[in-house]
């Protein structure tokens, strides 16, 4: 019975948007703009506006990471294979975030400090992020068989969860950094913090937006697999 | 009770006397580590003749002549076992914790002989003038260790793909970036002769590093080892 209430909530259905996805749709028309209407420039830094997608998209992929890993972790422990798809999905995610992330910070560098890409400690941080998501997948890609494939990747994608707090907090604080540090010094204007935490939350529904649908891509194919079997 | 204190070790140290039994006979990770590392070290040295390299480019220099040779060698230990199907009789006489440390340790030691044997070379050979010997052999270990405690996990996750070589050396890269940042910077304030207390935060990163790695290591191995 509870297998079968379960196989219907999840059923394959024509899509139709709920609250998720027009909330989030309204709210980041919203926040593109009052990022370009009524944000202020931040003083001494140009083209502040990518701030507002910049801070979000690393935002995201960290979160993803820790997704990741965390699904990653959970499915070493149960075996369940819709915990390896949700930590494939995260990482995929997490994967297309990291690229923004890094390409708009390059952006942001180039138009600031005149060099897009000199190994500052942030820099070198999402980086490394970039290459570690790119692992993952060349492992996944690697490697033969369900189980094992889910498995052997689950075993990375914690190893790499336990490396990001090295690189996220050791490396930037052990060296300097041409990053902003507003943040922690908190001398910056209401309106850009708002703008900052006005964007976060848009972002972030639309990434639990993504990931619920790569999510039902991945069940459908599993219970394909299952019917195959 | 003290004679059987180190009874959790004796385990790992069967694993270890097997693999340094079975390298000996064949010497095959030391030669390709050990010449690897020799010839690229004699090709730094050559094409670096005129420059006059500072502590900036000796540090890296150094721990990428380490890294490469690391990675062409390390992911041996479990490579051999799958070629030479020993793998399945080593998961049924022994529980993965002692694979694990044994597999680890062989690793160290065969890292500790590649430094033995490289760094007094690269030493003499590139003419660097060590300012602050202790400490330079300090990260030296300390982050031969971190290099070891990553590559062996991700040695054994290698295994059992299809393109182990270069597998291997992408998905360690990343992880070891925290360790390499580390001892470069570390190594490079060695060799300028910049106090202990100084460098102290950089020996703590690589420590904590090993711990992490190790720790990680003994939960994770065993998923990745029965993976048959």
């Amino acid at each position: 019975m509870q297998q079968a209430e379960k196989e219907a909530k999840t059923a394959v259905r024509p899509w139709r948007p709920g609250w998720l996805e027009v909330g989030t749709g309204i709210w980041i028309t919203g926040m593109v703009l009052a990022a370009f209407l009524w944000a202020p420039e931040v003083r001494n830094l140009k083209g502040t506006q990518i701030l507002y997608f910049h801070v979000p998209c690393a935002w995201l992929a960290s979160i993803a990471f820790l997704g990741s890993g965390v699904y990653a972790g959970l499915y070493l422990r149960r075996r369940e294979l819709m915990l390896d798809v949700k930590s494939a999905a995260a990482a995929e995610l997490g994967l297309l975030f990291c690229t923004l992330a890094t390409i708009t910070g390059a952006v942001f560098a180039k138009a600031n400090w005149g060099m897009a890409w000199n190994w500052d400690p942030r820099q070198t941080t999402i980086a490394a992020l970039l290459m570690l998501y790119l692992a993952y997948f060349a492992l996944r890609s690697a490697l033969a068989g369900t189980e094992r494939r889910a498995a052997v990747s689950s075993a990375y994608a914690v190893m790499a969860c336990v490396v990001m707090p090295f690189l996220v907090y050791v490396l930037p604080r052990a060296f300097e950094t041409l990053h902003p540090t507003v943040v922690r010094r908190g001398g910056m204007d209401p309106e850009i913090i708002v703008m900052l935490a006005v964007s976060t939350v848009g972002f972030t529904g639309l990434g639990a937006w993504m990931f619920r649908l790569r999510v039902a891509v991945g069940r459908a194919v599993l219970r394909r697999m299952e019917e195959l079997v | 009770m003290a004679t059987r204190s180190f009874a959790w070790a004796e385990g790992p140290a069967a694993v270890l006397w097997k693999d340094l039994q079975a390298e000996y006979r064949t010497r095959y990770a030391v030669n390709a580590v050990v010449v690897f590392a020799v010839t690229t070290l004699a090709v730094v040295s050559f094409c670096a003749q005129a420059a006059a390299a500072g502590p900036e480019l000796l540090s890296p220099l150094l721990w990428l002549i380490l890294l490469f040779s690391a990675m062409s060698g390390l992911s041996r230990t479990f490579v051999r076992e799958e070629e030479t199907k020993t793998a399945n009789a080593l998961r049924l006489s022994a529980d993965p914790n002692t694979v694990y440390l044994g597999k680890l340790t062989f690793n160290a030691l065969l890292l500790g002989l590649l430094d033995l044997i490289v760094v007094p070379l690269y030493i003499v050979m590139m003419d660097v003038r060590v300012g602050n010997p202790a400490l330079f052999v300090a990260i030296l270990i300390a982050g031969s260790l971190g290099l070891v405690s990553a590559s062996t996990l991700v040695a054994a996750i290698v295994a059992k793909a299809s393109v182990r070589g270069a597998l291997f050396s992408v998905l360690s890269f990343p992880i070891l970036i925290p360790v390499l940042v580390a001892a470069v910077q570390g190594t490079e304030a060695a060799l300028r002769g910049v106090p202990w207390a100084q460098v102290s935060p950089t020996l703590k990163v690589l420590v904590m590093f090993t711990v992490v790695m190790v720790t990680a290591g003994l939960w994770l191995f065993e998923h990745v080892w029965y993976e048959a």
